[in-house]
C-alpha cells in the first residue's frame, strides 16, 4: 500500500466505532512517524513545515470526525514535505552538475559561487570561481575554482572572543 | 504511587497512565551540583538532537499522543520538547530554580512528561479525567469545556493534561511537600517513567 493513500476504517456500525477510533490513532501514529522522518530528512537542508491545525485549544477525546480530519491533514502535510523535499534533490542535483563543469571550466563560470548547502552537503564552504593573480589573472584569462577551508574552528572562535574581551 | 484513569478514558486510550512521588522540599535557589549538571547536559544537546528527537520512541509517543488528543504537537509542544526549544533559542539549560531544574533534568533525560503540585494542597490520589458539566480549573475564568482531559485529586482537577496548573496547587512559596507526577502515554515504559520520578526525586532529596 502506498505510504500516502488513506487506509481503510472499519464502517461504523454501534459498538465498532470505538474500534474505527482507535484505527485512526494508530494510523495517526504511523503519519506522524513519516512527517517526523521527513522533517529530520531535511534538516537542515530545508526547513519543512510539519504544522497540523490542532482540532480544539485544550486537550480532549477526539471523535470519528475529528480523528479523520487530524489523520486527512497529516496526509496533506505529508505530501506537501515529500514534494518540497523531492524539488529540493531536483535542484541540489543540477547545482552539483553545475559544480562538476565549473571545475572542469572555470572561466566559464566567472566569479560564480557554489556552496556546499546549495548541493545539499552539511556545514560551511563553498567553491568561488576567481582569476588567479587578481586583475593580471583577469585579463589573461586565468580562472581557478577556490574551495573555502570551512567552517571557522571553535578554539579560533573562542579565541577571538577572549581577545576581544580583553581589550 | 499509581493514579489511576477514568475507565472510558482508559479503554480509548491504552497505555494513558499517571503515577507520582512526594518529597520534602521547599522551592528556592538550585545548588552548584545542580547547576553544574544542567550545564552538562546543554554541553551535549544540539540543534541536531532537537530536530531527530521526534523520531525517537517516548518523545514521538507524546506526540501522537497530542495529536490523538486534538493538539498540535508543534504549537502547543510536548514538555520534553518545550525544553529543547528553550535550550536552542537561549543557548543551555538556564536555572530557573528547585524543582523546576531537577524536571528539566529528569525530562530531557528520559523524555518523559512531568509536573509539579504543592502535595498539601491535593485531596487524595491523582487521577486523568475528563471534566464533568459545569467543572472549572480554579484560578482560569469560566467552565472548562465539557469532555476536556484534566489531572485531578479526588475532589477537582488540579491541572489540564498538558496544561495549565490550578491556582494554589503549584509549588510556591509556602510548599512544603512536592509531588511530582508523570504523564504515561501508550508507547512510554514503565521504566522510564520509574527512572524520571526516581531522578526528580533524588534531585530534591539532595538538595
Amino acid at each position: 500500500m502506498g505510504l500516502l493513500q488513506r487506509e481503510p476504517v472499519p464502517a461504523l456500525h454501534g459498538g465498532n466505532e470505538r474500534l474505527a477510533r482507535a484505527e485512526l490513532r494508530r494510523q495517526i501514529g504511523r503519519l506522524e512517524l513519516q512527517l517526523s522522518g521527513l522533517v529530520a530528512e531535511a534538516f537542515p537542508r530545508l526547513d519543512l513545515d510539519a504544522a497540523v491545525p490542532a482540532a480544539g485549544r485544550e486537550p480532549r477525546v477526539l471523535g470519528f470526525g475529528d480523528l479523520e480530519a487530524v489523520r486527512d491533514a497529516l496526509v496533506a502535510r505529508i505530501a506537501t514535505a515529500r514534494r518540497a523535499l523531492s524539488e529540493r534533490a531536483q535542484v541540489e542535483a543540477r547545482n552539483r552538475e553545475l559544480l562538476g563543469r565549473m571545475l572542469a571550466a572555470p572561466e566559464d563560470f566567472k566569479w560564480l559561487r557554489v556552496s556546499r548547502a546549495d548541493i545539499g552537503r552539511p556545514g560551511c564552504g563553498h567553491w568561488h570561481s576567481r582569476p588567479r593573480l587578481g586583475p593580471l589573472g583577469m585579463l589573461m584569462g586565468w580562472w581557478q575554482v577556490k574551495v573555502s577551508s570551512g567552517c571557522p574552528l571553535a578554539g579560533r572562535l573562542a579565541a577571538v572572543d577572549q581577545e576581544s574581551q580583553g581589550d | 504511587m499509581q493514579g489511576w484513569v477514568a475507565p472510558h478514558l482508559a479503554a480509548e486510550f491504552p497505555g494513558l497512565g499517571i503515577s507520582w512521588v512526594e518529597v520534602d522540599g521547599r522551592p528556592g535557589r538550585s545548588p552548584k551540583a545542580v547547576d553544574r549538571r544542567l550545564r552538562d547536559l546543554s554541553d551535549r544537546f544540539y540543534g541536531a538532537h532537537a530536530i531527530h528527537m521526534r523520531e525517537r520512541p517516548i518523545p514521538w509517543a507524546y506526540r501522537v499522543f497530542f495529536r490523538q488528543i486534538g493538539l498540535d504537537p508543534d504549537r502547543s509542544r510536548t514538555p520534553v520538547e518545550q525544553l529543547a526549544l528553550e535550550r536552542l533559542q537561549r543557548g543551555g539549560f538556564a536555572s530557573r530554580g528547585l524543582p523546576r531544574d531537577a524536571l528539566t533534568i529528569a525530562t530531557v533525560e528520559t523524555g518523559v512528561a512531568l509536573r509539579a503540585f504543592d502535595a498539601e494542597r491535593l485531596d487524595g490520589a491523582l487521577c486523568i479525567r475528563d471534566s464533568a458539566p459545569g467543572e472549572s480549573l480554579p484560578g482560569r475564568p469560566g467552565e472548562l469545556s465539557r469532555g476536556t482531559l484534566t489531572i485531578a485529586d479526588e475532589r477537582v482537577p488540579v491541572g489540564l493534561l498538558f496544561g495549565a496548573t490550578a491556582e494554589g496547587r503549584e509549588v510556591g512559596g509556602g510548599t512544603r511537600r512536592i509531588a511530582i507526577a508523570a504523564v504515561q502515554v501508550e508507547g512510554v515504559p514503565q521504566i522510564a517513567v520509574d527512572e524520571a520520578l526516581w531522578m526528580v526525586a533524588a534531585t530534591l532529596e539532595t538538595a
